[in-house]
């Protein structure tokens, strides 16, 4: 990381960073980019799917964060802020996306009965015991990608970046009966899709 | 589901509490509720155990860091490389 380095406890803690952001303190945005660029690319990532997309939302996002500190009430963490508007500004690609090349391929979730599962076979992996092979991780990555955009959004917050049910509605401005709903229909279609792969199939320890 | 000798009805009942259930979020009543059912149903007990395998999965999956490059850029297009490495 040469040429990359800034103090990060310049800051005692998220309050005095925040005090120095209203403040209009260059350090302190690019304290706040250093601590939080890279949980905004991960989940940039994950629901783009692709690299340079997510590089030009995270780009949209800290550019909107940082003309628009001002308007950062305090009431959520920084972090959850910053996740709103990365995950406003990727759904929003993901829209213009769409509106450029309709996609007649996208899995549509209607009712709930669709969420039936039907593949009903054991899978005999023991997740946390065994490392993700890569064609595993390939295949998991592929079936998020699945997803259409507002479940994609929901998964990836609550469950691949690990953020609590209340952060990740406030993320995403909405209830969290609404994001538990958008949750659990993301999980069962992931099971299915998975399901294709790994049931009845032995995994082999990844090399 | 298929292949069921029991009601289906009560399958289709509980799917919408799964997720709570794994997560620990549902009131005993449900739980003690969900427990029994699967006992008497094995494609039940299987969506559980593969929608909680799933979710571990996911766990697992490392997140890919920012490339140093992405960074760099990141940094440049908000005018702030300057503010980096100045201590």
């Amino acid at each position: 990381m040469a040429g990359l380095t800034i103090d990060l406890n310049l800051y005692a803690d998220e309050a005095t960073l925040i005090d120095a952001l209203l403040a209009g303190d260059k350090h302190a945005c690019a304290c706040m980019v250093r601590q939080h660029g890279g949980q905004m690319y991960a989940v940039a990532l994950r629901i783009m799917g692709d690299p340079d997309e997510a590089e030009d939302v995270v780009q949209d996002a800290f550019i909107s964060a940082c003309g628009k500190v001002a308007s950062f009430e305090g009431r959520s963490k920084l972090s959850t802020w910053l996740y709103r508007i990365t995950t406003n500004a990727a759904l929003m690609r993901l829209r213009k996306r769409r509106d450029d090349t309709v996609s007649l391929d996208e899995p549509q979730v209607g009712d709930d009965g669709d969420l039936l599962p039907r593949q009903l076979g054991d899978w005999e992996i023991d997740p946390g015991r065994q490392a993700l092979s890569s064609e595993l991780r390939q295949e998991m990555e592929a079936a998020v990608e699945s997803l259409p955009p507002s479940l994609r959004a929901a998964f990836v917050l609550r469950d691949i970046q690990g953020l609590s049910t209340q952060e990740a509605a406030e993320a995403l401005e909405i209830s969290e009966t609404a994001l538990k709903v958008r949750l659990h229909r993301a999980r069962l279609a992931l099971r299915e899709r998975l399901a294709g792969y790994l049931a009845g199939q032995p995994q082999e320890m990844a090399p | 589901m298929n292949d069921h000798d029991h009601d289906h009805g009560e399958c289709r009942q509980l799917l919408k509490d799964l997720s709570d259930y794994i997560d620990g979020d549902l009131d005993e009543t449900l739980c003690v509720e969900i427990e029994r059912h699967m006992n008497d149903c094995d494609n039940c007990r299987v969506v559980v155990d593969t929608l909680r395998k799933t979710v571990l999965l996911y766990h697992d999956l490392p997140a890919e860091p920012m490339p140093v490059e992405v960074e760099a850029r990141l940094l440049k297009c908000l005018d702030l490389e300057a503010f980096v490495g100045a201590n």
